[in-house]
């Protein structure tokens, strides 16, 4: 039986979308209000899926108490009431878009040991969502 | 290929308990699910149809239809029940939401009439959910039953 368990969690923090690629007026025409200097904060939903064999013991995919500690230390700690830009190290480099939080978040949740990682979904607000889930075989995760 | 979901909620007890595992060990695993009194959820199922639209009724199936299926197989057995000792079909499981959307899958699965069961979405919480999307992955076949338990 193919099955993936999705929980849900919720972190609040600020960013700033500003290409370091890209002059002044050119980052103000891409990004618009997002490109205000002192930055705007989100609401995040992150959804995570996992999958892997139900323990008959248990019943369970995984127990959730593991997947909320990793989470918890892996995503929502370093990232809520956090200014992203300034206080996550990959978002000194990357632009923190809901595409590469999603993915940020991605590539921190495959470390986890009881499950595999099917699949990332972050909401920024409830009108706009972004989902991950890896690249296909082969293909580099890393960025 | 058209995706149709239905929506149905139902409100049920359940508890996790398995009888090979010590007290402790029971407590420790399953934490405050382990009440023995048990304790209650509003679910909420979420059953998707794939299919083509029939051209004489722009229907992939005609949802007065999926909402009888759904009544019977799913709200008459388990709303407003204690799923560890009403639901025959999860006696010997732990009604994990991983189990109950299992159970759902194959109480739903030869009941479509047109179409395909493509998903069972099962929301035990707003931050607890489960994708059930049968054995197209080939994956163990058989519900899995508690090692050790006599029920």
């Amino acid at each position: 039986m193919k099955l993936h368990l999705w929980r849900r969690y919720k972190f609040c923090a600020s960013h700033r979308l500003h290409s370091a690629q890209l002059g002044e007026e050119e980052n103000r025409r891409v990004y618009g209000k997002c490109n205000n200097p002192y930055g705007h904060g989100h609401n995040y939903v992150v959804e995570v899926a996992v999958s892997g064999p139900v323990d008959p013991a248990t019943g369970m995919i995984a127990n959730l108490a593991d997947l909320d500690a990793f989470v918890e230390s892996e995503i929502l700690e370093p990232f809520d009431h956090k200014y992203l830009n300034e206080e996550v190290a990959e978002f000194q480099e990357n632009i923190p878009t809901t595409e590469n939080i999603c993915i940020e978040i991605f590539n921190r949740l495959r470390r986890f040991s009881r499950a595999k990682l099917e699949r990332v979904r972050v909401e920024e607000t409830g009108l706009n969502s972004f989902e991950y889930a890896g690249e296909p075989a082969g293909a580099a995760h890393e960025r | 290929m058209v995706y149709l979901t239905r929506k149905l909620e139902f409100s049920a007890s359940h508890l996790y308990h398995n009888p090979a595992f010590s007290a402790e060990e029971n407590r420790r695993v399953f934490g405050k699910c382990n009440n023995p009194h048990g304790h209650g959820h509003n679910y909420v199922l979420e059953v998707t149809v794939a299919g083509e639209p029939n051209p004489a009724t722009g229907m992939v199936l005609d949802l007065k239809e999926l909402k009888e299926i759904l009544q019977r197989e799913v709200s008459d057995r388990m709303d407003h029940r204690f799923l560890n000792y009403e639901v025959p079909e999860l006696a010997g499981q732990i009604p994990t939401c991983e189990n109950i959307a299992t159970v759902i899958w194959r109480l739903l699965e030869n009941k479509i009439t047109s179409g395909h069961l493509h998903r069972v979405r099962l929301y035990e919480t707003p931050d607890l959910f489960v994708d059930c999307y049968g054995e197209s992955n080939g994956a163990q076949s058989g519900a899995p039953s508690i090692a050790g338990d006599a029920r």
